[in-house]
């Protein structure tokens, strides 16, 4: 029996889909997950397949850091260059680009925020990179606060002037801290209702709405948040 | 599969390891030594590489080349401002650095395979069988360029070079194989010519580098020229003499220099001595540790920074790091332990030798190719972003410093103009902003099929392989059609000219099989003497003097004969002295069977 089916998860897929379920080499039909059972060469990993099914987890938010690290380290093992040197040279240019592929997926899938940005991508279809802007509420401020870090900027540090302006800087620097910390315990919550919306499975048109509305204030979050982020950023580095 | 043998070609000093029976071996010359110095020197007969290279650094300033890797993967212009410290002729021709050497000029990559040769050789000398595959090590901080550079050069050497790894990554596998330990590790490799710091993370056999960075023009070197230029000034002011314009004593005033250093890393205070030239006497000084601190605590801190940025790089602080391992000559200074062990807050770890350890790794990497080590895995990083140039002189990341190798990205390039037929791609590797500010690695002009601006979509893929080495594929979305780019180096030799190099070191071949030669000469000359000293001190009192004199003049012939370039000459030698020692071992011979067969001789016996 094919063991992809009995898998526990509704939707946990076929770990590593394959470029075609047909073996490169012999030309038999590729049933095992990385290797073609007949011939046991290598498959390369389709280009369809999305970073989630290719670490063997299913589309959630809250994911196990160890056990991610866990599959990434077990999937090296099986893809990286260094153990295919005795190989083909076509073996070897599959090995290379797989390594390449999962070491992709796992820088993405590790870091929550890129996480979520690419399961946005995902779901909604778009290609393009979230684009970041401010929060409504916090325009006027931060036009503000752009004004003062270049007066600060053309100011001569050491002068009365110069500690005034650092110390507003810095209280605005800890109030966006604040505010971005708000913002990602938001974040945690959107993706533990994601998750929740996922496990119950459920396609009813209020399972769509909800759908919607998570994916919706997941991407303004993630955009203010990023915003914010590279203003924080830029801050600390003029005041340092 | 053949063996593989691990290379450390470093700046002052190279060696090769193999493994044995699961554990990493050095190979040492005839007389033990385990480093080759990094210097090729041309002399009357010939070019020679290592330690006899490295007495020609004062006698032949010209032309003996030395610390040759800072020009690896260099255009003229990057070291422009040390050039003064460099007795030998450095120029530039077809962006790539030539240097002189009597007649010929050589590229870096081409004196770095010399070295590389000299280390093929003790190699196949020492295991008795020919190599031809290795693991080279270079700087984590080493750019595609110098990456590429070294790869030239064992290519020219007659290598197959199977993979450039990382020096401080190397460091952690030896020292992985041998503490057996897991935890995050902080590598600080400080040597002549460069500095790298590489944060890992040690679990279950995977050596995962979290984040790197470095400086790639900071090293033991750096600390010799502040005291060159110390004793420069001052035998100036009290010898009125300037002894920069004598290339030759600027050698002598260097090797002084780094003399005292060293000395200084276990005495508080020492003697400098050093001959002036044109009979302006000599110059004296006692230097202590305290004034070579105070002189070069500056550079050594320069080494802090970019651990700091490698730890946040990582997400960690110092106390998350549990162990930090030394490796490099130049980590035997006290301040710069001192300064490391600050900055983690814990005493860096000194168990492993840090002249040797990176060339143990490479044989543990090179065994994990061949498929001996199966257990351990290497998950390495590209140290510095790479990306292309966009409009207004602005460069776009395409893959993050510290990403893991192998790493891609993929870019989709349209046209503005109708019937534009190509698109210029210019790659860089830095972190900065402007596109003037990194590091240009090559330029290409992507072929595109003519037709309405917009309308091509070609996909072009960026591939840093697990060496840290870029290649670059296009593909036609519209056709799906794939193109190969020639992508031409803005700093390097190109394809064609390596192979001329290839060609050209085929020819010397027989100069291998004359440098083999003299190594076997070599090694049997010193049996050769050994013996017959033993003979002499046992049982010369059973031969006349004339005899006894007779032997001891060609014994000094044989080892002066050693010493030259000539295999010919060695045997020639040791036949004479195997002539005059002949009666000496018949006596000796009947002497010890008089003793146990009572009273025959060796005719009778025999
Ligand atoms: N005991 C010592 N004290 C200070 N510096 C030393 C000592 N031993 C070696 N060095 C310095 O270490 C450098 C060579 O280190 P090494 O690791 O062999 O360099 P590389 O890897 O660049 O070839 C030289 O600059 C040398 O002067
Ligand atoms: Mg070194």
């Amino acid at each position: 029996m094919d063991n992809n089916q009995t898998s526990t998860h509704p939707d946990t897929r076929r770990q590593l889909q394959m470029a075609r379920s047909m073996c490169w080499h012999c030309q038999s039909e590729v049933t095992g997950e990385y290797f073609c059972e007949r011939c046991v060469k290598v498959q390369p990993v389709s280009k369809e397949t999305d970073y989630f099914t290719c670490l063997g987890f299913p589309r959630r938010l809250t994911l196990d850091p160890q056990k991610l690290e866990a599959k990434f380290y077990e999937l090296s093992r099986t893809f990286h260059p260094d153990f295919y040197q005795a190989k083909s040279k076509a073996e070897q240019t599959i090995s290379l680009s797989n390594a390449a592929v999962l070491n992709t997926a796992y820088r993405t899938l590790r870091d929550p925020i890129r996480r979520a940005e690419y399961l946005l991508a995902l779901e909604t279809g778009s290609v393009k990179d979230i684009r970041t802007s401010p929060p409504a509420d916090l325009f006027e401020e931060i036009l503000a606060l752009q004004d003062t870090l270049e007066e600060y900027r053309t100011s001569d540090r050491d002068s009365d002037q110069g500690h005034r302006l650092r110390a507003t800087l810095q209280t605005e620097q800890e109030a966006l801290e604040r505010r971005k910390e708000e913002m990602e315990s938001q974040l945690r919550q959107l993706f533990a209702d994601w998750d929740k919306l996922q496990d119950a499975g459920e396609a009813t048109s209020l399972a769509r709405v909800e759908r919607d509305r998570i994916l919706k204030q997941m991407r303004d979050l993630l955009s203010h948040r990023t915003y914010i982020n590279n203003i924080v950023n830029d801050l600390a580095a003029t005041i340092a | 599969m053949a063996r593989i043998v691990g290379i450390d070609l470093g700046t002052t000093n190279s060696l090769v390891a193999y493994m044995k029976d699961g554990q990493p071996c050095v190979v040492p010359d005839r007389k033990g030594r385990t480093m080759v110095p990094s210097v090729v020197a041309l002399t009357d007969n010939g070019l020679i590489v290592g330690d006899s290279a490295k007495e020609h650094l004062t006698r032949n300033p010209e032309r003996t080349v030395y610390s040759v890797k800072r020009f690896m993967g260099k255009g003229l212009a990057d070291v422009q401002n040390e050039l003064a410290y460099f007795p030998y002729n450095v120029a530039e021709t077809g962006g790539v650095i030539r240097i002189r050497l009597g007649q010929k000029s050589y590229s870096p990559p081409q004196i770095s395979a010399m070295i590389l040769k000299e280390l093929k050789l003790r190699a196949e000398a020492y295991l008795g069988e020919s190599i031809t595959k290795a693991v080279i090590t270079v700087p984590a901080y080493f750019n595609d360029s110098q990456r590429q550079a070294t790869k030239d050069a064992g290519l020219i050497a007659g290598l197959e070079v199977l993979r450039i790894i990382n020096e401080p990554t190397a460091a952690s596998l030896a020292y992985g194989l041998q503490e057996k330990t897991q935890g995050t590790i902080a590598v600080y490799d400080f040597g002549g010519g460069t500095f790298d710091i590489s944060i890992l993370k040690l679990k279950e056999g995977i050596f995962e580098v979290l984040a790197t960075n470095g400086d790639t023009h900071l090293g033991g070197d750096d600390l010799d020229r502040l005291l060159v230029d110390l004793f420069i000034a001052e035998i100036r002011d009290r010898h009125g003499i300037d002894v920069g314009s004598y290339p030759d004593y600027m050698q002598t005033v260097r090797l002084e220099a780094e003399g005292a250093k060293i000395r200084l890393s276990d005495d508080l205070k020492t003697e400098i001595t050093i001959e002036l030239p044109e009979d302006k006497g000599r110059f004296t000084r006692e230097l202590t540790r305290d004034q070579l601190e105070s002189l070069v605590v500056g550079v050594i801190e320069r080494t802090l920074a970019p651990c700091r940025i490698a730890l946040k790089d990582a997400g960690l602080t110092p106390k998350d790091i549990d162990e930090v391992v030394l490796v490099g000559g130049s980590t035997r200074i006290p301040l710069v332990r001192q300064r490391v062990e600050t900055l983690f807050g814990k005493q860096p770890h000194c168990h492993l030798n840090p002249d040797e350890v990176v060339a143990l790794g490479a044989a543990v990497q090179a065994d994990i190719l061949s498929g001996g080590t199966t257990d351990m895995l290497l998950l390495d990083v590209t140290p510095l972003s790479l990306g292309i140039e966009t409009m207004g002189g602005v460069m776009s990341s395409l893959i993050r410093r510290n990403t893991t190798i192998p790493a891609s990205a993929k870019e989709m390039f349209t046209t503005y103009v109708d019937g534009q037929t190509g698109v210029d791609i210019h790659i860089l590797q830095g972190e900065r902003e402007l596109v003037k500010d990194n590091r240009s690695l090559a330029r290409f002009r992507l072929k595109v099929p003519p037709l309405p601006a917009g309308v091509p979509r070609i996909e072009v893929t960026f591939l840093i392989d697990a060496n840290g080495i870029l290649s670059v594929t296009a593909t036609d979305m519209r056709t799906g059609q794939s193109q190969s780019i020639e992508v031409k180096p803005s700093y390097g030799l190109s394809d064609t000219e390596v192979e001329r190099m290839i060609e050209d070191s085929f020819k010397f071949a027989a100069e291998d099989v004359n440098a083999r030669k003299l190594i076997e000469a070599r090694l049997d000359a010193e049996a050769l003497i050994k013996t017959t000293e033993k003979s002499l001190a046992e049982a010369g009192r059973l031969v006349t003097h004339e005899e006894a004199d007779g032997i001891r003049t060609a014994l000094s012939q044989v080892a002066a004969a050693k010493d030259g370039m000539d295999p010919r000459v060695i045997r020639a030698r040791m036949a004479d002295l195997e002539q005059a020692a002949k009666n000496l071992n018949v006596v000796m011979l009947n002497d010890s069977l008089k003793k146990s067969l009572h009273g025959k001789t060796v005719s009778e016996v025999t």
